[in-house]
């Protein structure tokens, strides 16, 4: 429902969405402490060509035996050969597929999910914050805002991470720093040698100069309290509700709204979202235990 | 059973019993795997049946909150109960199915869908309520985004012979919720009971072909009044209500009620409500591997939101209490299915009441939560 707030992609869909794809490990690039990007290609030509997302899209990946995942898009849209997903190491499937190789196979299937509105940002300053593995899901956001970078104003990224160390896409980073995205990191804990700020994400918010707050569309993705936080931050700073997008995250065994897992008030984040604008969630989101 | 096509406005016809009687050889010839009600443990269920002996002649069922019994009653009708702790989702929408198959080969993972035909089955006895369930699974299952293909195969060949109650129990609350007693629509044939036979009305090709293949005669006027009077019977026995004004907003804008706590301390979390609902559809996804682990099966079950782990994320638990778990259930049902679906998830069949071991009754929950509005 209320699909009016995000656009759906599901133009890709499969007759039977529940059968995946066969996907194929091209390359394996670690990044951080129990991190890495996963580059897959679909095995079947037809599908890798009819094969597009939008940012901030998901896919299911699948380990027969372990079971399957949501993990978003970390690549950029306009070159979906190069179909990237940064993975967390966070427990079976997760673990599966940490211990994979480069030409092994998994299923995949998507995309799915509603993506960052793209049109609200035309012409005016975006400020995108990202908590953690919150980044990756921004990333594809990063490549096509800079990819048509006069089309924007200011653009913002503000970044926390637990430690210095466990900040995700480094070198890229300053690239996208040289081609106009100013960037502003936080981490939680910081090593001997770290000069920048030590807080939480929403501080690099309240400490942002020359912040236009009706100028500005900003979307977030991290964890919920992160966000609530940042939203609470921007909001304060003279934002509304209706300029600001989340990316949320639920438990799901479909993504195609039929297992009822992933609801979230009258909202099932794999179809409806996961981006939401933050007026349309919030309600739900602050209630405990939702 | 299938839309679209109506059967000339037929007037309607009777159906003795003894022609009743060879309805199931009729639906074998046409290929139909007939599902009805029969007696198994003690309860009235839905399953395989394949003669009149199979139905429970002469048996009611007494309901209560919490309490479900067989009784004998004093004439031989067939369909003289009201809904047991099954419906039809059951074989639209199994409680086990495989939805994919994955195969290790030489060149990776190959993936297909699974090998199966769908049955095509005849459903009789199928009550007014369970109508409108069929109706409501049919929203979820196939008019969203994606369509699940094992229910659209399943439902797309089903036959609905639906029976009208001719009584009601005291947990019945269809009239509440503009579901029944009364059959109007969804179904391909609508039989009334009365002693002799049945008045059946006609509404599809498919429903025609299987009354072609029987002696009728036109019903009557008295014996369409005899119809009318034996429903008009179930009418006024429904005792239960739901005030459904503005519920969806009422429940929305109570998540905080103190009612949650008090209905968590009956609540033993037990999953039986939403077993037992028709319109229930969760379900979650398990590995099945054989021995070598180079052929495996993704298996769905019917999953319950009060099963602890079914907000599972992160390495912790969204709702992580029953208080939170009822909330779900109870508002999804009845408020945020409305938003989701464009019709409440409630048909007032009054299973989940019947069949919660406490005898939680949602119908009380929502007049407390209406009572003390926070
Ligand atoms: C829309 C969306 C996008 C995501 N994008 C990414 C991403 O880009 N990178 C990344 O590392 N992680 C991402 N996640 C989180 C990722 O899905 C979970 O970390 C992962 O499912 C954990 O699975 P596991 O088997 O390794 O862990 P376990 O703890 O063993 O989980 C068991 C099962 O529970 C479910 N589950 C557990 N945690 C989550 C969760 N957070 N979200 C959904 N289902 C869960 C899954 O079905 C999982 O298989 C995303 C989640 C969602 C909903
Ligand atoms: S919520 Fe209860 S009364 Fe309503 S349809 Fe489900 S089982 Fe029947
Ligand atoms: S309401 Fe009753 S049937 Fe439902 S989970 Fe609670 S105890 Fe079980």
């Amino acid at each position: 429902m209320n699909s009016s707030c995000a656009t759906g992609e599901t133009s890709n869909a499969q007759p039977n969405p529940w059968v995946p794809q066969t996907a194929r490990i091209r390359e394996i690039t670690p990044e951080v402490d129990n991190v890495a990007t996963y580059h897959l290609t679909l095995v079947d030509p037809a599908a890798a060509n009819a094969y597009h997302f939008q940012p901030g899209q998901f896919n299911m990946l699948y380990v027969p035996g372990a079971g399957e995942s949501a993990i978003s898009m970390s690549g950029d849209p306009d070159s979906p050969e190069t179909l990237a997903h940064t993975i967390r190491l966070a427990g079976n499937v997760t673990k599966s597929i940490s211990e994979m190789k480069v030409g092994d196979t998994l299923g995949l299937r998507g995309p799915f999910g509603t993506s960052w509105p793209l049109e609200a940002c035309k012409g005016r300053d975006v400020i995108l914050v990202a908590g953690g593995i919150g980044l990756p899901p921004l990333r594809p956001l990063i490549y096509r805002l800079l990819a048509e970078r006069q089309q924007y104003g200011r653009l913002h990224l503000l970044y926390g991470a637990r430690s210095p160390d466990m900040r995700l896409y480094t070198a890229e980073r300053s690239l996208w720093s040289e081609r106009g995205l100013e960037l502003k990191e936080t981490v939680d804990r910081s090593n001997p040698g770290w000069l920048g700020n030590v807080g939480v994400v929403p501080l690099l918010l309240e400490r942002l100069e020359s912040f236009e707050p009706k100028q500005t569309t900003m979307m977030i993705c991290g964890p919920e309290l992160m966000m609530r936080f940042t939203a609470r931050t921007a909001m304060q700073r003279g934002m509304t509700a209706e300029q600001i997008w989340v990316s949320t995250e639920r438990n799901m065994q479909c993504a195609v709204g039929l297992c009822g897992h992933c609801q979230l008030g009258p909202e099932f984040i794999c179809k409806d979202g996961p981006i939401f604008r933050y007026d349309q969630i919030s309600p739900y989101f602050k209630v405990e235990g939702l | 059973m299938s839309e679209g096509l109506q059967a000339a406005n037929a007037p309607p016809c009777f159906l003795s019993k003894e022609q009743f009687a060879k309805l199931f050889k009729v639906l074998r010839a046409l290929e139909y795997d007939v599902i009805g009600p029969t007696i198994d443990q003690e309860a009235i269920v839905y399953d395989r049946i394949s003669s009149i002996d199979d139905l429970p002649r002469g048996w009611t069922d007494i309901q209560e909150p919490g309490k479900y019994r067989l009784e004998k009653r004093n004439d031989d009708a067939l369909f003289g109960y009201v809904v047991g702790p099954h419906s039809w989702k059951q074989n639209l929408f199994p409680p086990v199915t495989t939805l994919s198959v994955a195969d290790r080969t030489d060149e990776g993972w190959q993936f297909s869908e699974p090998e199966q035909d769908a049955p095509k089955f005849a459903f009789l006895g199928v009550r007014a309520c369970e109508l409108a369930a069929l109706k409501i699974q049919d929203r979820v299952f196939l008019e969203g985004p994606y369509i699940d293909p094992q229910y659209q195969g399943r439902r797309n060949q089903a036959l609905v012979i639906a029976v009208n109650c001719t009584q009601a129990a005291s947990t019945c609350f269809c009239t509440s919720m503009k579901t029944g007693p009364r059959c109007k629509a969804g179904y391909d044939l609508a039989l009334t009971e009365l002693p002799e036979g049945f008045v059946v009305e006609v509404v599809t090709p498919q429903g025609e072909a299987v009354i072609n293949a029987l002696e009728t005669q036109i019903a009557t006027e008295e014996n369409q009044n005899q119809a009318e009077a034996a429903r008009q019977q179930a009418v006024d026995q429904i005792t239960r209500t739901m005030d459904t004004t503005d519920i969806r907003d009422l429940l929305m804008s109570n998540l905080e009620h103190p009612q949650w706590d008090d209905v968590a301390e009956r609540c033993l979390s037990c999953t039986n409500c939403t077993m037992v609902c028709p319109t229930c559809f969760c379900s979650s996804v398990e590995e099945v591997s054989d021995l070598t682990g180079d052929h495996v099966e993704r298996e769905r079950q019917w999953d319950s939101c009060f099963n602890v782990d079914f907000s599972y994320m992160n390495g912790g638990l969204v709702r992580n209490s029953i208080r939170n778990r009822y909330r779900q259930w109870m508002t999804h049902k009845l408020a945020t299915w409305i938003d989701q679906f464009g019709t409440s998830g409630c048909v007032g069949c009054g299973r989940c009441i019947t069949w919660c071991p406490v005898g939680i009754d949602l119908t009380q929950e929502v007049a407390a939560i209406r009572e003390k509005q926070t």
